[in-house]
């Protein structure tokens, strides 16, 4: 690595065009929207412009407060915790038999786990639509279930036991939007965590076992804490991804299923209030970071754990 | 004689030798562990395989398969307002994947060769259009070009593809360079090259992979961006994964299955020609 005094110029030719683009494309639109945040706006959302600064004032962020925003903030906050739970009970799993198969399985296995995201995220997600609509798949294949059933009941003279079938209202509701959540996410969760198991020194499952623990008490006490960073690292990035989505409650979602995301996008269109929208892009910018934060802080504090 | 007898192993060892049982620690072959990745991928794949094979079902609405048929990707290809956005986002992903190409691969360049004031922070910048949610940064652009009264339509659009783009080209560019043996400029100087000569002759053909790969990531998030072209675009320049979504908000149609599923092929195309660059060159795979 050089100095970039001793080459200025070829530095400046390398260097220039991306810090250009990267100030005028990315910081100036970002600090824009964080200038927007403590402003005021008027009736048709355009931006009360002062010059001297005299109206800046915190009041979009105390509107995030608000009894009904609260509840949509937490709304996404639980909605994005129940998908990382339900992606960390069905990666956990699959990572672990990834990481513990045979050496000539694991790279299929994995490429089978990336490939889905490869796939356009709108796409991925409205799948689900033919899946959970009202003569979707699932509906379907209830109905065949249920049909049998009844049939079964009918053949020992009990036909009129049941009602005829009702699908079930699966799609446009915050059920959906977590099934989503987890579709779109699952991968962000089990590759961290195979690379902490793929590094995992077996021998200490070995020992666990031959000094008469059983396989579950050698997975909590000895698998789960050790793998404790990767499951850190892949719960934080699903959650942070979870809770910042928009096109999830957006395509799969019911009116009342809305989300951070969802709530920031309609503040800069129908509901013209700038303003908000932008406290409420910090404020879930500034969650991410923290997180993210942390998640570095933890990764940087287990690298003293021997492996 | 009695000695044959005791020659056959015992039973219990004779039925282990037919089929092994696993030992504690082989999980691939736990049973309820294999249910489980096998749950895993029925949930990872069905959705995606059941909108493909429904592309080619000869039906407009069952959920049940009628045969095979193409009529779907005829109709698609026939639409007009599809076809145009097609081209649109062709056109927006190969300007896009230009110019992020290009100051990604220097600024990957200049990261792995340089040392400069405030670099760690500048790297943090960097990561930003990365890891930020996709809804801020697209408002941010959005706002952006409103303040400065720019019409929304493909060049918006493609001045935000690349502002999300390039930050991975350099990733990916530096990620390469790290292999890069330096005593290779070194040869070169002292085999009489001058600086010029060994930059242009020495470094760039070793860049090439990471190049190459950086550009192909950049050509599939152009194309696969929604969210930020969404709120970039404005009238008359609907991308193709805007024009399946505003098919999507009216009905899920075989035809949009169909256009769906050209999607998919050709970013999967793009990308498995990138994976093997990347393995075939040695470097980092993309994926993580």
């Amino acid at each position: 690595m050089r100095d970039w005094r001793n080459e200025k110029a070829a530095f400046a030719i390398l260097g220039l065009p991306g810090v250009f683009w990267l100030f005028a494309f990315f910081t100036i639109p970002l600090a824009l929207i964080w200038v927007y945040s403590f402003c005021a706006s008027d009736q048709i959302g355009a931006i009360i412009w002062d010059p001297f600064w005299s109206n800046l004032s915190l009041d979009a962020y105390r509107r995030a407060l608000e009894w009904i925003n609260l509840g949509i903030i937490w709304k996404s906050v639980w909605s994005g915790a129940l998908a990382t739970i339900i992606c960390l009970l069905m990666g956990f799993p699959l990572a672990m038999a990834i990481a513990f198969a045979p050496a000539r399985w694991k790279n299929p296995l994995l490429l089978l786990v990336v490939l889905p995201f490869w796939t356009n995220l709108l796409i991925r997600t409205y799948a689900w639509i033919a899946i959970l609509r009202t003569r979707g798949f699932l509906n379907a294949s209830l109905e065949w279930i249920y049909d049998r059933i009844a049939a079964l009941l009918g053949a020992i003279g009990i036909a009129d036991a049941l009602p005829p079938f009702q699908p079930l209202e699966l799609l446009y509701n915050q059920p959906a939007v977590i099934v989503g959540l987890v579709y779109v996410n699952l991968p962000f969760l089990v590759l961290p965590l195979y690379a902490t198991l793929e590094k995992f020194d077996k021998s200490y499952l070995e020992a666990s076992l031959d000094l008469g623990a059983s396989q579950w008490r050698t997975f909590f006490s000895v698998l789960v804490p050790l793998a404790l960073p990767g499951i850190v690292s892949g719960t934080v990035l699903t959650f942070i991804l979870a809770i910042g989505t928009y096109l999830v409650p957006d395509v799969l979602g019911g009116t009342n299923s809305l989300m951070i995301g969802t709530l920031i996008a309609r503040q800069f269109m129908e509901a013209r209030n700038p303003p908000f929208g932008a406290a409420l892009s910090f404020l879930l910018m500034y969650t991410t970071f923290a997180l993210l934060w942390l998640r570095a802080a933890l990764a940087a504090r287990s690298k003293g754990v021997d492996f | 004689m009695a000695t044959d007898v005791s020659i056959a192993p015992p039973l219990s060892i004779r039925r282990a030798r037919r089929k092994p049982r696993p030992t504690p620690l082989e999980y691939g072959r736990k049973r309820w562990l294999q249910i489980v990745v096998a749950f895993n991928f029925l949930f990872l794949y069905f959705p995606i395989f059941s909108l493909i094979a429904f592309s080619f079902n000869n039906s407009k609405r069952n959920v049940t398969w009628q045969g095979f048929t193409l009529d779907f990707y005829n109709q698609a290809f026939h639409n007009q307002g599809l076809q145009e956005a097609f081209a649109r986002s062709i056109i927006i992903a190969l300007c896009s994947t230009a110019v992020s190409t290009v100051i990604g691969a220097l600024l990957g360049l200049a990261l792995y060769r340089y040392r400069f004031p405030f670099k760690g922070p500048f790297e943090g910048l960097l990561y930003l259009p990365i890891v930020i949610p996709e809804i801020c940064m697209a408002m941010a652009m959005r706002s952006f070009f409103g303040r400065l009264g720019v019409p929304l339509g493909l060049v918006t659009i493609t001045i935000s593809h690349i502002a999300f783009s390039f930050p991975f080209v350099a990733v990916v560019v530096r990620s390469r360079m790290s292999g890069f043996d330096e005593s290779l400029e070194e040869a070169s100087r002292d085999l009489g090259a001058s600086p010029a000569q060994t930059f242009f002759n020495v470094t760039p053909p070793y860049m090439t992979p990471g190049i190459v790969a950086g550009a192909l990531l950049a050509f599939t998030l152009s194309l696969d961006d929604f969210v930020i072209t969404f709120f970039t675009s404005g009238p008359g320049s609907t991308t193709f994964p805007v024009k399946i979504y505003s098919m999507v908000r009216q009905s899920v149609t075989p035809e949009v299955n169909a256009a769906s599923t050209v999607l998919i092929a050709l970013t999967l195309t793009v990308t498995v020609i990138a994976m093997w660059i990347q393995s075939r060159s040695g470097g980092k795979s993309i994926a993580s």
